[in-house]
């Protein structure tokens, strides 16, 4: 079959899309593994609805999985797709915006009835038309459910199986599509399905019926061709998202510490993922309290705390809402603990299931009393690992609260991801009484750095009462006394300004005689990176400056914001990060470009403000 | 001199040197020496005691008691408790809370600790009053009493500690009187030696807010009268000859003299505090005067896995079964390729 034209492209985004229960982020999750494994770099996103199975064919219950795959580093999911597989016309009209204007569109026409139509609100019965992209747009329609019912025929499984099925058909589609070796796909689907022989068997059947489908349909399409990455350090990668890399950055710290690990943590989304990843490593001794509620979820972990053990708690936005109270508890008695903030879109409820940087202030500022704390934010989906091991470094060194702060975004998605060695990652020394100690007080510290000893129940002589009452900073006694509350408030702020000199000054990357820079923190690193890039080909001079550590700054931080004529701060959020720097570097203008739908910014809209800014 | 491990203790091995703050009279003082004086008894180490609180005036209580302490914020001294217990198995743990501190703001954490059978002693001093906040009323004030947050009584019906324990699927219930030192430290004994969760609800009197409160029971005349000290195996007798005792007649609890229509000390249940089903354990927990007395002692103590042996054997089987030793043997367990 040579009369296939193969585009061989450097990078590709494809788009599933469709029901909540159309197994969207299966067929997304498998088809960008498989790629990952055939040597591509990827990113992925999945984008789905609150509804865990909302009204068929709505526009509200659509899900959608992206995935970016690429023969050179990419840092996102991609903006707009190149291939669009799409169940429904729900589907198609919610991602009809999302599309390149050449794009390939991949939909069932079984489900582009009459009625489906207008579940979606066409008013038509031409969706692509009435979509304005008839005339541009390669559409590839196949009958996914009746050949799906076609290809399972033989087999003894009732109708609802059957159609369930009907995604695997549209997997082997694409893998026909970007060149994807069958063997390879049923290879890795025979290791995803090992312990299911009878799922397997009609999986595989419908997968090799989908791709054959493909091949046999002598379409005017050109099929992609993605090489494997060679710009990406050697060594052995995985897949993760980055609500497990975090999960499994808590364990290595755990181990590194010698400590038993403690999560206490009550179900949110988008952070219960890292729950239910540390309750499936029972094996590694984790002990994950699935607490009554949110505030329990963070007292128990005070209390792991206060009695020896790596303590951390995991949540979303409103949790941090509810854990206020006790943060400042954790400050108070100047115990470790990790808290991460998987940020989703509010206030309030808000958009449980889409991204935001919105609580960074709260993170920052969100308690009674003068209550500072560490804060850290992860950049990308793999690198969730790296600050959720040095959130909780941080907090045993340094005895104190540290705020993670991670997003759906980059808690979802998932990135290529080196594997560590054990012994590779630094040491974590927690501050713990030296021997030889004795009638330590409760608030007893290292004279210079401010740094409270942890002092552990179970030693003769070093009994004390800890707790959330000011006390005497020599005693340990409760204490109201006014000049003994100002020294403890300066010593709980100077230990966690200490924090600054274990933790890297900040990098710029970008153009070396720029006189723009642009600033971001967390989560939008691949974005902004990708944009500044693209600009830097364009002979744009843009610099970028990525901050992940946000409490306390980076030391440089003053001397690299200052050296530019114009910086401006991009965050998915009103303004946060910007607010923050006015009160930390002040005395320049800090422009702002800001966005707070739900969505994390496109490379491209990010490319056009800057460029707007060199005019 | 070789130092040996010290395992006989006195109450002064668990006084610290902190005055004790609460007002003269306060019935939290009874339940402080009753506490030190179990805690001097069981033989476990100040060093491996810790006792937890929340906020209140009985919260203060950790201050008081040379041990490890932690006194947290409101409400939550029973999830703050929990996590120690399940973090260090090997610590005793105790944990003292009042009837808004626990029953109000923490009521949710203390029906959950309680479900979860997590190994601590909790001691819930009950005055049926605000008190460090001056006068209002909580959780467990009766009905139509006037207090500086209802002047015109309360219109709210109240928390039995031991019906709440109970729904709560709880395996220990215990009733003290701050007046009563002797089956004070009895229940209170009993309550450490339980393995579970062990709830003792303690009625103390507030001498400020709410003097009087527990009048009825605590009238040194009438005491043996109105109450009845509840031991496992021992007959249900009490009154202040001895003469009077508990029976079922159907489906209820009635009280009858000896020697009076036939009665024997025979006839006179004897209690067991030991079998799982609830509803003798109920009924005396409900019972109030005139009709009946009010139980003390120890209502209900059943054996029940614990959280914590759940947790450990979980954690136990699941090793034994896993090739995941090491976290490098994690990193290998993955799905992973060359690039």
């Amino acid at each position: 079959m040579t009369d296939i034209k193969t585009t061989e492209k450097k990078t590709v985004v494809i788009r599933f899309s469709g029901d909540s229960g159309d197994g969207m982020q299966l067929t997304g999750t498998l088809f960008s593994n498989l790629s990952a494994i055939l040597g591509n770099e990827i990113s992925t996103f999945p984008d789905y609805p609150s509804e865990i199975r909302a009204p068929q064919g709505t526009l509200f219950g659509v899900s959608g999985f992206q995935v970016h795959l690429g023969s050179e580093k990419i840092y996102t999911p991609g903006d707009d797709a190149d291939v669009l597989v799409t169940m429904n016309p729900a589907a198609l009209k919610v991602n009809a915006k999302g599309i390149k204007k050449h794009s390939i569109i991949i939909f069932d026409t079984d489900a582009f009835g009459k009625k489906e139509l207008e579940k979606a609100q066409f008013t038509t019965d031409n969706p692509f038309e009435e979509l304005k992209i008839s005339d541009t747009v390669q559409l590839i329609p196949v009958a996914l459910t009746s050949l799906t019912q076609e290809s399972l025929k033989d087999f003894d499984m009732d109708n609802k199986s059957v159609l369930r099925s009907k995604n695997m058909f549209a997997l082997g589609l694409v893998c026909w599509l970007f060149n994807r070796p069958i063997d390879a796909a049923i290879h890795f689907l025979s290791g995803k399905f090992k312990n299911k022989p009878k799922v397997l068997e009609a999986n595989v059947k419908v997968l090799v019926d989908g791709f054959n489908y493909g091949h046999n349909l002598h379409l005017n399409v050109s099929t992609f061709q993605v090489n494997k990455s060679d710009s990406t350090p050697k060594g052995m990668y995985t897949s993760i998202s980055g609500n497990k890399a975090t999960a499994w950055g808590l364990i290595a710290a755990s181990k590194k510490a010698n400590l038993e690990l403690f999560l206490g943590s009550y179900p949110i989304t988008p952070s219960s993922d890292i729950m239910q990843e540390l309750a499936r490593r029972k094996d590694m001794g984790v002990k994950v309290m699935q607490s009554e509620d949110e505030i329990a979820g963070i007292t128990t972990a005070i209390g792991a705390s206060f009695a020896g053990a790596l303590a951390a708690t995991n949540t979303s936005g409103p949790g941090i809402a509810l854990k206020s109270e006790a943060i400042g508890l954790a400050v108070m008695a100047e115990l470790p603990l990790v808290i991460v903030d998987v940020m989703r879109g509010g206030p309030s409820t808000g958009l449980p299931t889409k991204t935001e940087q919105t609580d960074l202030l709260q993170a920052m500022y969100g308690r009674n009393g003068e209550s500072p704390v560490v804060v850290l934010a992860a950049s990308t989906p793999a690198n969730c690992f790296h600050y959720a091991f040095m959130a909780a470094k941080i907090a045993l060194e340094y005895s104190t609260p540290v705020v993670l702060l991670t997003d759906g975004f980059i808690g979802n998605g998932s990135s290529l991801w080196k594997l560590p060695k054990f012994a590779d990652l630094p040491e974590i020394k927690p501050h713990y009484v030296k021997s030889g100690m004795t009638g330590l007080s409760a608030t007893a510290r290292d004279p210079e750095t401010k740094i409270r000893y942890w002092n552990i129940p179970g030693v003769p002589g070093l009994e004390h009462r800890n707790g959330g009452l000011e006390k005497n900073y020599v005693t340990g006694a409760v204490s109201t006394e006014a000049l003994n509350h100002q020294r403890m408030v300066d010593a709980r702020q100077a230990k966690v300004n200490y924090v600054v000199n274990a933790i890297p000054d900040l990098k710029v990357e970008g153009s070396a005689d720029a006189d723009l820079l642009v600033i971001g923190w967390g989560s939008t690193y691949g974005h902004l990176k990708t944009a500044v890039l693209d600009l830097n080909e364009q002979g744009k001079k843009v610099a970028l400056a990525h901050f992940t550590y946000i409490n306390p700054l980076p030391k440089n931080t003053a001397e690299v914001i200052t050296k530019y004529k114009k910086v401006v701060v991009c965050e998915l959020n009103g303004g946060q990060f910007a607010t923050l720097l006015r009160t930390k570097v002040p005395g320049r203008e800090y422009l702002q470009y800001n966005k707070v739908q739900g969505q994390p910014f496109s490379s491209a809209e990010l490319e056009e403000h800057i460029s707007s800014l060199l005019k | 001199m070789d130092t040996i491990e010290k395992t006989q203790y006195t109450v002064n091995d668990f006084k610290s040197d902190q005055l004790v703050r609460w007002c003269p009279g306060c019935g939290d003082y009874a339940i402080l020496a009753a506490m030190q004086k179990v805690m001097a008894d069981i033989g476990v180490a100040p060093e491996k005691t810790v006792v937890v609180s929340g906020i209140g005036c009985s919260s203060r209580l950790p201050y008081y008691v040379n041990s490890y302490g932690f006194h947290g914020i409101h409400g939550r001294g029973a999830a703050i408790a929990t996590g120690v217990k399940v973090a260090n198995p090997d610590l005793t743990v105790w944990q003292v809370t009042g009837d808004g501190d626990c029953l109000a703001i923490g009521g949710n954490h203390f029906i959950h600790s309680v479900r979860r059978n997590i190994d601590i002693n909790v001691l819930i001093f009950n005055n049926q009053i605000y008190g460090l906040t001056k006068g209002q009323y909580s959780p467990t004030t009766l009905k139509g009493c006037i207090t500086n947050s209802s002047p015109f009584g309360t219109i709210e019906e109240p928390f039995r500690p031991g019906e709440l324990t109970m729904g709560a699927r709880g395996t220990f219930f215990g009733r003290v009187l701050d007046v009563d030192m002797k089956s004070s430290h009895m229940t209170m004994l009993a309550a450490t030696k339980h393995k579970g969760t062990s709830v003792v609800e303690c009625l103390v009197n507030c001498v400020i807010f709410h003097d009087g409160a527990h009048k009825y029971l605590s009238e040194k005349t009438t005491r043996e009268d109105r109450t009845i000290v509840l031991e496992h195996g021992k007959k249900m007798i009490f009154g202040k000859n001895r003469d009077k005792g508990l029976i079922l007649e159907g489906l209820n609890l009635k009280v009858v003299t000896i020697g009076e229509n036939g009665i024997t000390e025979n006839d006179i249940l004897t209690h067991d505090a030991k079998t799982p089903d609830p509803t003798l354990h109920l009924k005396l927990i409900l019972m109030s005067g005139p009709e009946y007395p009010v139980a003390l002692g120890v209502i209900r103590d059943v054996e029940a896995e614990t959280y914590n042996d759940a947790l450990t054997k979980q954690i136990a089987d699941v090793q034994a079964k896993s090739s995941v030793k090491t976290f490098d043997d994690l990193i290998d367990s993955v799905e992973q390729w060359e690039m």
